[in-house]
C-alpha cells in the first residue's frame, strides 16, 4: 500500500499539495481574467457585493481609522518635542498615513472581515452542492459568485482605504488641535505639503492589489472548500491567514517599487 | 404507462450510457456501466451508499467527468461538448439534488426566479410569475413563497428543488435519493410527486434511491448497481425475486432495517 501511494507523489504529500495548491490558485487567477471581460456581466450582483463589502466593513473601519489617528499622534508626540518639532506632526502623520498605514489597515480589516465572509459563503455553497445546483441550471457559478466578489473587492477596498485614511487624518487632526489650537485648514495644509501625487497614486494602487488578493483568496479558499460544516471553518480561516500573509508580502514588494521610482 | 409500451414506442433512449468507468483515487466506483432510459421511463438505480450511483448521475450533467466509456444524452455525446453546448442541454436535464441545495441566501421564490431569470432573456415579471405560481402549485407549496429555505421542512425542501428544476420545463428529471432522511408519509408524498410530475411534465428520469417503496412506486425498471456493475435489471418484482446472493442481502437488508 505504502508502494503504491509513493508512487503517486514526486517529493511527499505535503509539498506537492503545496505546489499543487499554487498551481491551482495560478489557475484560479487566469479563470478570473478571461471570465471577468466575457458578457454576460452580472453589474446587478457586483453592486450589491459592493454595497455588502462596505457596509460590513464601515463601522470597523471608522473605528479603526480614527484610533490609529489619534494614538500615532500622541504616541510620536513626545519624541518630536524633545526636538521642538511637534510643528512636523501634521506632515509625520499625513506621510505615514497616506503611505502606508490607511490601505495596510483597510485591508487587514478586509481580509478579516470580507475574507472570511467570502470564504466561508462560498465554502458552505460548495459543501451544500449550491454550486453544483447553478452549474446544473446552466449558470456559470465561477462568473455569478467569483467573479463578482472579486470585482467588488477589488474596486470597494481602494474606496474604504481612501475613507480610512481621511477618518485616520480628522483623528490625527483632533488631537492636534486639542494641544496646539490648529486650525483644520492649516493642519491638511501642512500635512498634504509633505505628500506627493505619486504618494497617492501608489496608495491606490496598493489598495486595489490588496483588494483583488482578498477577493481571490476567500474565492479560492471558498470554491475549494470540502469536508462538510469544518471545511466551512477551514476555508474562512485559511482565507483570512492567507490573504493577510500576502497583503504584507505585496506592501514589502511595491513600498520597495515605488521607492525605486521616487529616488531614482 | 407500462416500460415496455415506452420502449416498443420509443426505441431510441433518451440517455444512453455505454461501458462507463470512473475511480477516485485508487477507489474504482463504476466499473462498465451501460444504461439505456427511453422516452417517458422512470429508472431506478438501487444501490447500496457509496456505490457510484450519484456519481452516475452528476457524469450524465458533466458534473463529473468518466475515466472511459461513452454517455449520450438527448442524441449528444456529453464528452464532446463544448461549455455553450453543455448549457444548453443542461437546460433540458433537471437535476434534484439529496439535499435539495435551496439557495440558502434566497427565499422561495427568488430561488425559482434564478434559473429563469439567469436563462430566459427579455421575460416580463408577469411572465416570472406565472412560471413561479405554476411550479409551486405542481408541488403544492404556493404558501411558502415568500419563506426562507432554513424555514421549510425536509421535505419541503426536497419539493422546491424539484420545482426549482420544473421552472426550466425539462425533458430529463434526475433525482438524487428524493426519499432520503424523510419520514414514510412525506416519502410517499415525494414518490407521488415524482409520479406526477412524469405525467404532467413528460419527463423521462433516473432516480437515485436505496428506499425500496420509491423503488417499487416510481420505477418502470429497476436497475442494481452492486460494486460498481448493474448485476440486475427489469421491473421491481422481477429483481426482488432473483437468486444473486447480493442482492437478496441488500433486499433482506432493507426489510430488516
Amino acid at each position: 500500500m505504502s508502494h503504491s501511494k509513493s508512487r503517486h507523489h514526486i517529493f511527499s504529500q505535503g509539498i506537492d499539495q503545496y505546489f499543487t495548491d499554487v498551481y491551482n490558485a495560478w489557475q484560479f487567477v487566469l479563470r478570473f481574467f478571461r471570465e471577468a471581460f466575457k458578457p454576460p456581466f452580472h453589474f446587478g450582483e457586483i453592486i450589491h457585493q459592493c454595497y455588502e463589502i462596505g457596509c460590513r466593513s464601515l463601522a470597523l473601519i471608522t473605528l479603526t481609522g480614527f484610533v490609529t489617528g489619534i494614538v500615532f499622534t500622541k504616541q510620536s508626540r513626545p519624541s518630536l518635542a524633545e526636538f521642538g518639532a511637534t510643528s512636523w506632526l501634521p506632515s509625520l502623520i499625513s506621510i505615514a498615513i497616506v503611505r502606508a498605514l490607511a490601505s495596510l489597515v483597510t485591508s487587514l480589516i478586509c481580509s478579516g472581515k470580507v475574507g472570511s465572509s467570502i470564504g466561508a459563503e462560498l465554502g458552505s455553497m460548495k459543501v451544500t452542492e449550491q454550486i453544483e445546483a447553478m452549474e446544473v441550471s446552466a449558470i456559470n457559478p465561477f462568473k455569478y459568485l467569483a467573479v463578482t466578489r472579486i470585482l467588488a473587492t477589488t474596486i470597494t477596498v481602494p474606496i474604504l482605504g481612501l475613507y480610512c485614511g481621511f477618518v485616520a487624518l480628522l483623528g490625527s487632526y483632533f488631537n492636534v488641535h486639542a494641544h496646539e489650537d490648529t486650525s483644520i485648514i492649516s493642519f491638511f495644509e501642512n500635512g498634504f505639503s509633505s505628500i506627493s501625487f505619486l504618494d497617492i497614486y501608489t496608495s491606490i494602487f496598493k489598495s486595489i492589489i490588496f483588494g483583488f488578493t482578498i477577493g481571490v483568496i476567500g474565492c479560492y479558499k471558498g470554491f475549494n472548500a470540502s469536508g462538510g460544516t469544518q471545511g466551512v471553518g477551514r476555508a474562512a480561516n485559511q482565507a483570512v491567514v492567507l490573504s493577510m500573509f500576502l497583503v504584507f508580502i505585496e506592501e514589502i514588494v511595491i513600498v520597495q517599487v515605488s521607492n525605486w521610482i521616487r529616488y531614482y | 404507462m407500462h416500460p415496455s409500451d415506452t420502449n416498443l414506442n420509443n426505441p431510441t433512449p433518451v440517455i444512453s450510457i455505454r461501458g462507463l468507468y470512473k475511480s477516485f483515487g485508487d477507489l474504482q466506483v463504476l466499473k462498465g456501466v451501460d444504461l439505456d432510459v427511453f422516452k417517458g421511463e422512470n429508472v431506478v438505480v438501487l444501490g447500496r451508499s457509496g456505490t457510484g450511483k450519484s456519481v452516475l448521475i452528476k457524469i450524465i450533467v458533466g458534473l463529473l467527468k468518466p475515466d472511459k466509456g461513452r454517455v449520450n444524452v438527448l442524441g449528444q455525446e456529453v464528452e464532446n461538448l463544448s461549455g455553450k453546448e453543455l448549457d444548453a442541454l443542461r437546460l433540458r436535464v433537471g437535476f434534484s439534488f439529496q439535499n435539495s441545495a435551496l439557495y440558502d441566501s434566497m427565499n422561495v421564490r427568488e430561488n425559482l426566479e434564478f434559473p429563469l431569470k439567469m436563462n430566459v432573456k427579455n421575460l416580463t415579471k408577469k411572465q416570472i410569475n406565472r412560471a413561479v405560481e405554476e411550479v409551486l402549485n405542481a408541488v403544492g407549496l404556493k404558501e411558502k413563497m415568500k419563506q426562507m429555505p432554513a424555514d421549510l421542512s425536509g421535505g419541503q425542501r426536497k419539493r422546491i428543488g424539484i420545482a426549482r428544476t420544473l421552472i426550466l420545463k425539462p425533458e430529463i428529471m434526475l433525482y438524487d435519493e428524493p426519499t432520503s432522511g424523510l419520514d414514510p408519509i412525506t416519502s410517499t408524498e415525494i414518490n407521488n410527486l415524482i409520479n406526477e410530475v412524469r405525467e404532467n411534465y413528460n419527463t423521462s428520469s433516473i432516480i437515485i434511491t436505496h428506499d425500496l417503496t420509491c423503488a417499487k412506486v416510481t420505477g418502470d425498471r429497476v436497475a442494481m448497481l452492486l460494486e460498481g456493475r448493474f448485476l440486475k435489471m427489469g421491473n421491481f418484482e422481477e429483481v426482488f425475486s432473483t437468486d444473486d446472493e447480493q442482492i437478496k442481502s441488500f433486499f433482506n437488508y432493507n426489510f430488516i432495517t
